[in-house]
This record gives structure tokens, C-alpha cells and sequence, in this order.
């Protein structure tokens, strides 16, 4: 593949998934609105589409304060740390044969070592705001993502045993036959469950928790900071979903009158609209329900699960 | 789980539910009868003036956004010299309208008094009177009053008998 041709596809893939997630502004609305018997923004342009150029436009003329007794330097980078990882991490997925902007042998290590990063946000982000509500906020989001995130590896691994392979496109093309969703079902739930806590997505938006932290790590936050926590989490949701797809749904994978890339877009959106689902329907559990439910029901089980496939797969090879 | 994944299915099938959503401007709720919105100022059956400027309603007024200056003309009939309301102090709790011994001010199924100036949403005496007896048609005051202003002359109102000539004998 020629230089020019990489570019057009780190662009491309920027380009997308910050309209995707810029899009999912007026996704959640509406469908939020619909799941609660309303209607949702339908006003602005064509089904209320240009919601997102008002939202973001009232975002851009917001000021953007710093609180005077912030840590200003890490105040402005914590945003951002969000945002970023979560777009290293999207380049290791493959979203069709060829399209992929980094094909890396340990492409599945470094999603999760990215994914892991973000928590820096949270933390930073709430450190630094220096204020009781955002320093909780930011505690809980530590904790929270170093409990999940411990069995988002694992629960993986089950997959990576069976394709034998780190390389996300090798795992897509060992689900030719049968997706990993049907030999690892138990692996699937619990990465998703660990996914919506990863992105702290509702039901798990411990860190943000509005009733009881009024908004937790970011609650200093304005402007075009906030602007960038709040496509730090609709990117998260699109690589959540989109890793998902990937993992257990066979990835670009499907009948053949699609082309590949429009089945794995189908598939995200698919998962996007149940994590929306999700916040439309479910409470959130208390903090300590929330790591306890972690650490001693998730853990085991995904540790049983990874045993079983090892034996099986142990089996299958003798 | 199950009650988990049940709620979650639950709150799908809302999808295909019926939406509460009235969109405003193009449908409209339907208002009550008594629903308390803008204040008017009603007419007799004859076309006058109801209001006698008693004051009772700048009086009732919990926020103070009535202010008016009674007058009399030659006929002796109280009218307001000028009727001021303001809108932007209003609370539409209609105390004024149950102060109103003329059934005079009275609160209608109207809202939609949006205006881009603060000044505007004052409505003096031109903007409050309308040419409806509101809710008690074909009352008059000055019809059912003791008093002399032009209506009808001494004796001759509804529910009032001839003054009795005390100096006749006959019954």
C-alpha cells in the first residue's frame, strides 16, 4: 500500500468516527426520546439533524472557564487524553479487507492498553478541577476502570485462544464459519458489560453520576473542554461497539450483497443503539454494588471461562 | 439479569408506542374553559364600558401589575381614565377577576403573548378592551345598580321597583 493511500484512510477513519460521534448526539436524542414516548428534536433540518451544528456551535460560544483554583495545565490536557486514546484505539480495528490504519500483530493488547489509558482522563480531569464532587467523581472512575477493565482482557482471551491471534483482522477471518459470539457467548456479555463501564456509559456512569456528584469529573468543565468529554464518550461508545462487532460478530463479515464495510457499520450501529437502550432503561447500581458485582461475579466467571476454553480448545487439538 | 434484560425489552417496545408529544405550533392542546391566560377588559350588551375603576383589582393583584386611574363623565358613570397591565409582573392568578364587581376583567384560554421587547408585553386600555361580554353575556352594571348614569333612569333597572311618590295616598 502506497503512502498516500494510509493517509486517505487515517483521514477517512478520523473523518468518519468524529461525525459518527459528533451524529450520536442526535441518535441518543431521539432515540432516548422515542424510548420515553416523545419525540425527540425533530425541528432543526431534516428530522432534526442539524441539532448537532446548534449543539456544537453553542458549545464553541460557551466561555470556557478555568476555575481559578484548578490545576490549569492538566485542567486543559485531561480532555483531551480522552479523546485521543480512544482514537489510537480505533485504529488498530479492521473495518473491511485492507481498510485497517494500523494492522498490528498485538493490534488486541493495544486496544485494551488504549482503552486503559482514557482512565487518565477521568483521573487527571477530576484531580485537577479540585473540587470535593469531581475528586470523588475521579476515585470512583479509577477504581472502577481498574476493576473492569482487569476482566475486558480477560474475557477476550477466550477469543484470542480459539483464533490463536492478537491481529483483530486474523480474528475476524477466523469467524468465517461461525461467529465467536456463539462458541464465547459468556465472553461477549461479560466484554460488554465491561465495555459500558469502560466508556462509563449509563448504567455504570459512576464517575459522572449527575444526582448524587451533579456531574462528577467533569463538573468544572465548559465550553469546548466539556464539548471534548462529551465526544471522548460517544467515541468511546463507537469503539466499544465497534471492537464488539470485531471480537464476537464476525466484523466485516456477512452475506454478500453488502459490501463488507457497510455490514460492519450495520452491526456498530446495531450496538451503538443498545447502549443507548441501555441508559434508556436501566438504574444505576450503587458504588460499591457496582465493584462488588466486579470483582466477585464477573472475575470468577470469566475466569471459569477462560478455563473451560482452554480445555476445549485443548481438547479439540489432541 | 432476567428482570434486567426484561426491563430492557420493555422499554424497546415503547418504540412502537404512541407518542404524548404534542408538536406545538402546527397541533395545539385543547385549552380548558377556564383556562386563566390573558386579561381582558369586557362590554355591556350596549357596547359600554363595564369597568367602574373601583380599584379592587389593582387592590387584589398579588404582584401589583394592574394600575388605573378612575374618572367619572358628565352622565356620572365611572369609567378608567387609562387600564395598564403588566404582563411581564402578571401571574394569571385571577384574583383580579374574582375582585371584579362588574365582571369586568376577565381571564381567557389565550397564552401565546410571546413578544421580543420587554415594553411590549405592557398592554394599555386600547389593547385590554374587546368587543365581547366574555363570560356573562347580556349582564349590565349600570343596569342592576341603584344609580343613574345614563343606562336607565331611577326605577327603571332590572330587579328595582318606581320609586314610591310618599306624599300620594293612593296604594
Amino acid at each position: 500500500m502506497t503512502v498516500m493511500q494510509h493517509i486517505w484512510i487515517v483521514l477517512g477513519v478520523l473523518f468518519v468516527f468524529l461525525n459518527i460521534a459528533a451524529g450520536l448526539i442526535w441518535v441518543e436524542r431521539r432515540l432516548l426520546a422515542l424510548w420515553q414516548d416523545r419525540l425527540g428534536p425533530n425541528r432543526a433540518g431534516p428530522l432534526g439533524l442539524f441539532i448537532v451544528l446548534a449543539d456544537t456551535l453553542k458549545l464553541f460560544f460557551k466561555e470556557d472557564w478555568i476555575p481559578p483554583f484548578a490545576d490549569k495545565l492538566v485542567f486543559i490536557v485531561a480532555p483531551a487524553i480522552v479523546v485521543a486514546s480512544v482514537l489510537m484505539g480505533l485504529a488498530v480495528i479492521p473495518f473491511a479487507p485492507g481498510i485497517v490504519v494500523a494492522d498490528l500483530n498485538v493490534g488486541l493488547l493495544f486496544f485494551l492498553a488504549m482503552s486503559s489509558l482514557g482512565a487518565y482522563s477521568i483521573v487527571l480531569g477530576g484531580w485537577a478541577s479540585n473540587n470535593k464532587y469531581s475528586l470523588l467523581g475521579a476515585l470512583r472512575g479509577a477504581s472502577q476502570m481498574i476493576a473492569y477493565e482487569v476482566f475486558m482482557g480477560l474475557s477476550l482471551m477466550g477469543v484470542v485462544m480459539l483464533s490463536g491471534s492478537f491481529n483483530l483482522t486474523t480474528i475476524v477471518t477466523a469467524q468465517q464459519h461461525v461467529w465467536f459470539v456463539v462458541t464465547q457467548p459468556v465472553g461477549f456479555i461479560i466484554f460488554f458489560i465491561a465495555g459500558i463501564a469502560e466508556t462509563h456509559r449509563l448504567p455504570f456512569d459512576i464517575p459522572e453520576a449527575e444526582s448524587e456528584l451533579i456531574a462528577g469529573f467533569h463538573a468544572e468543565y465548559s465550553g469546548m473542554k466539556f464539548g471534548m468529554f462529551f465526544i471522548g464518550e460517544y467515541l468511546g461508545i463507537s469503539l466499544i461497539s465497534a471492537m464488539t462487532v470485531t471480537m464476537f460478530f464476525g466484523g466485516w463479515l456477512g452475506p454478500g450483497f453488502l459490501p463488507p464495510v457497510v455490514w460492519f457499520f450495520l452491526k456498530t450501529f446495531v450496538f451503538i443503539a443498545l447502549f443507548i437502550l441501555l441508559r434508556a432503561s436501566l438504574p444505576r447500581p450503587r458504588y460499591d454494588q457496582l465493584l462488588g458485582y466486579g470483582w466477585k461475579i464477573l472475575l470468577p466467571l470469566v475466569l471459569v471461562n477462560l478455563l473451560v476454553t482452554g480445555a476445549i480448545a485443548l481438547w479439540l487439538r489432541s | 439479569m432476567i428482570s434486567h434484560l426484561r426491563t430492557m425489552w420493555l422499554v424497546f417496545i415503547h418504540l412502537f408506542h404512541k407518542k404524548v408529544t404534542i408538536e406545538y405550533p402546527e397541533e395545539r392542546a385543547p385549552l380548558a374553559a377556564r383556562w386563566r391566560g390573558r386579561i381582558v377588559l369586557t362590554k355591556d350588551p350596549d357596547g359600554g364600558e363595564r369597568c367602574v375603576g373601583c380599584y379592587l383589582c389593582a387592590a387584589a393583584c398579588p404582584v401589583d401589575c394592574i394600575a388605573l386611574q378612575a374618572t367619572e363623565d358628565e352622565d356620572g358613570r365611572r369609567y378608567p381614565a387609562f387600564f395598564r397591565i403588566n404582563f411581564s409582573r402578571c401571574i394569571f392568578c385571577g384574583y383580579c377577576e374574582e375582585a371584579c364587581p362588574t365582571y369586568a376583567i376577565q381571564l381567557i384560554p389565550d397564552f401565546e403573548m410571546g413578544e421580543y421587547k420587554r415594553q411590549d408585553l405592557v398592554y394599555e386600555k386600547e389593547d385590554l378592551l374587546i368587543d365581547s361580554q366574555g363570560k356573562y353575556p347580556g349582564y349590565n352594571f349600570y343596569n342592576v345598580a341603584g344609580l343613574d348614569a345614563g343606562v336607565k333612569e331611577k326605577g327603571k333597572g332590572s330587579n328595582e321597583e318606581e320609586p314610591v311618590d310618599i306624599k300620594s295616598l293612593l296604594p
